[in-house]
């Protein structure tokens, strides 16, 4: 066995012997930078930094437009409330979009789950914290079936969400009559439903528990996604499902969680959405989706998935709160609102799509 | 550099056979792997090396014959098996996650928990812990010219790259490094790194088998080749004994070797 020791005629060739002592720069350039390619640079670095800056110009822009009354403290704890309901939808949307994927029907969920819970608790008389277990768990099953479709029949998951978006939406009309329920009918025997929607002095500003509970979420998904171990799976299925299998990690697993999640949480916005509105109405929230959407791509996620932060979606929902309060006040006509949101989320991917290319 | 011929191989297999309907894989292979060594498995496109490989790391279940690690019969139902019986694979595609860092990256899918109550009822990773002992693991292996750990791993070159998949399977794997052509993605100067890593993960005492099309490589690192065609071992060589042209020849069919000689 000593053959192996040495190598008399090492078929090490020259180039590589070259190689190994040459420069390890391929090529440099000199090169002058712009402001604008350091800008570039710097929302590279900080992809917080775009929405942030979005926002400030935001609020800047209709504090000049609309005058003292976008700047009320009243409006602007109006502002949170509306901006509630899409942080919490947005966070469900986040957690899909990180894995690559994306829900359209997280609306007709949070719809059908306010429906639920409303007749659970009104007309069943059932106990309202059971009503709301019950709405969760509508929710979950939800969220289970667009799983069910999205990792066992390969359905994509735009397709598959479009599909079950309307089957929801149909169960929820269905299932309601069509019938709104009436915030004094709630208040009488389930003010439960109500809570997210009462409010509390909080050093002068108005908020409600429903934005306490927004809160909450959005810092328990955070906990979830970057300090368990689900979280950096949930990244790297978005980011390279191959290289995820390759490591061990069950992605099929991960995206039934995600979906599941965003299903209970969808529903908990739906609690959250009795408490805004008051009362349950089956035609209520039909602009979540869109601003869901909206909210996490502002907020810097990558509709490809793997990049982006949960606590840009709260950014995001702010701004998309921001334009839609500040563009209602100016007397502008709600199908202006909605060109608005389109194209606020035209604009967030072309930036997005920008500062990528600015890596190098 | 110390293989040692005369114990137990540490991955070894007895008639192993894989069949696809009419067409069979593996035909009666069999293969050894010695403690210590650099085993380059080559074979012309079709050889069936790949089915060899993947029934090594549990990516295939063979029809018959045996596997044994250690001297012990194993049988693998899935690469996670094998994956904890210490046999680690690097796959020739650069399979780490772009977006995550490099302690990500090495510790993903076996992520560490913090001790006591907060690892066990929240789940919360020890993210210093990981980083501690992925910075230990890069430097060991004299890959720490990637200065921060916590960088993304998209921010790094093929090599780079190839170096941290490479790390991964040094940090676990516990009894074998199986490498499916790791230069085939990289330049010549990113696969020289990638060679001397390769020899460096020997050196600390972890068998590897390097499957790869690269001849000059192959004869650089390789102790002994085994030269796999028409789905078993034509012949066990070594760069001493044999030239690249030889080894080419038996691979193709063109030069017969009368019995698989061991290496000596």
């Amino acid at each position: 066995m000593s053959s192996t020791d040495k190598k008399p005629s090492s078929p090490m060739l020259d180039h590589d012997k070259v190689a190994d002592q040459a420069s390890v720069y391929v090529a440099q350039f000199e090169r002058q930078e712009t402001p604008l390619q350091r800008f570039q640079k710097f929302l590279h670095h900080y992809p917080i930094a775009a929405p942030l800056i979005v926002l400030v110009l935001a609020i800047i822009s209709f504090s000049v437009i609309v005058g003292d009354r976008f700047l009320h403290p009243f409006n602007l704890s109006l502002v949170l409330q509306q901006v509630t309901i899409i942080g919490v939808i947005g966070v469900a949307q986040t957690l899909i979009i990180l894995t690559a994927g994306i829900d359209l029907s997280v609306g007709a969920i949070m719809v059908l789950t306010s429906v639920v819970m409303g007749r659970m608790a009104v007309n069943y008389g059932i106990d309202p914290s059971l009503s709301i277990l019950i709405g969760i768990g509508v929710g979950a099953l939800a969220g289970f079936i667009n799983g069910l479709l999205i990792t066992r029949l390969k359905i994509p998951p735009f397709i598959a969400t479009l599909g079950s978006w309307n089957v929801f939406f149909a169960l929820n009309l269905w299932y309601s009559k069509s019938e709104t329920i009436r915030s004094q009918d709630i208040s009488s025997v389930a003010p439960l439903l109500q809570w997210t929607g009462q409010t509390i002095d909080f050093f002068g500003a108005r908020l409600t528990y429903g934005s306490l509970l927004m809160l909450g979420i959005f810092f328990l998904i955070w906990y979830a996604l970057n300090w368990t171990a689900w979280g950096r799976h949930v990244y790297a299925t978005g980011d390279d499902p191959e290289a995820a299998k390759l490591a061990g990690i069950r992605t099929d697993r991960i995206l039934m969680s995600v979906y599941v999640l965003a299903g209970v949480v969808c529903a908990i916005g739906a609690w959250v959405l009795i408490g805004r509105i008051g009362s349950v109405s089956p035609q209520a929230g039909t602009m979540t989706n869109l601003d869901s959407i909206t909210a996490v791509v502002i907020g810097g996620c990558s509709l490809f998935g793997g990049r982006g932060s949960i606590y840009g979606t709260l950014i995001g929902a702010l701004v998309v709160g921001v334009f839609r309060n500040g563009l209602a006040l100016a007397g502008v006509d709600v199908l202006w609102q909605e060109f608005t949101v389109g194209i606020l989320i035209i604009s967030a991917v072309a930036i997005d799509q920008w500062i990528r290319r600015g890596k190098a | 550099m110390t293989a040692h011929y005369d114990q137990t191989p540490v991955l070894q297999t007895k008639n192993l056979v894989k069949r696809y309907g009419s067409v069979t894989a593996i035909d009666h292979a069999d293969f050894e792997l010695y403690p210590g060594e650099i085993l380059a498995v080559i074979g012309d496109n079709g050889a069936g090396k790949s089915s060899l490989i993947k029934a090594l790391s549990g990516a295939l279940i063979p029809d018959e014959g045996e596997i044994f690690l250690d001297g012990k019969p194993v049988h693998f139902s899935s690469p996670m098996e094998a994956r904890a019986l210490g046999i680690e694979t690097v796959y020739q595609n650069l399979a780490v996650s772009p977006a995550l860092n490099i302690a990500d990256n090495l510790y993903l899918g076996r992520e560490l928990r913090k001790p006591g109550i907060l690892g066990s009822v929240f789940r919360m990773l020890d993210k210093k812990e990981m980083e501690k002992r992925a910075k230990a693991k890069m430097s060991e292996l004299g890959l720490m010219t990637i200065q921060n750990i916590s960088q993304a791993v998209e921010s790094l070159s093929g090599g780079q790259r190839q170096g941290v998949a490479v790390a991964r399977s040094a940090l676990f794997g516990s009894k074998v490094v199986i490498m499916d052509e790791p230069t085939a993605a990289l330049g010549v100067k990113e696969s020289r790194r990638v060679l001397n890593l390769i020899k460096e993960v020997r050196d600390r005492g972890l068998p590897i088998i390097l499957i790869s099309h690269n001849m000059p490589h192959v004869f650089e690192v390789a102790d002994r080749i085994h030269i796999h065609r028409l789905g078993k071992r034509a012949a066990i060589v070594t760069p001493q004994s044999h030239s690249m042209s030889d080894a080419v020849a038996i691979m193709t069919g063109a030069m017969d070797v009368n019995s698989p000689t061991q290496a000596a």
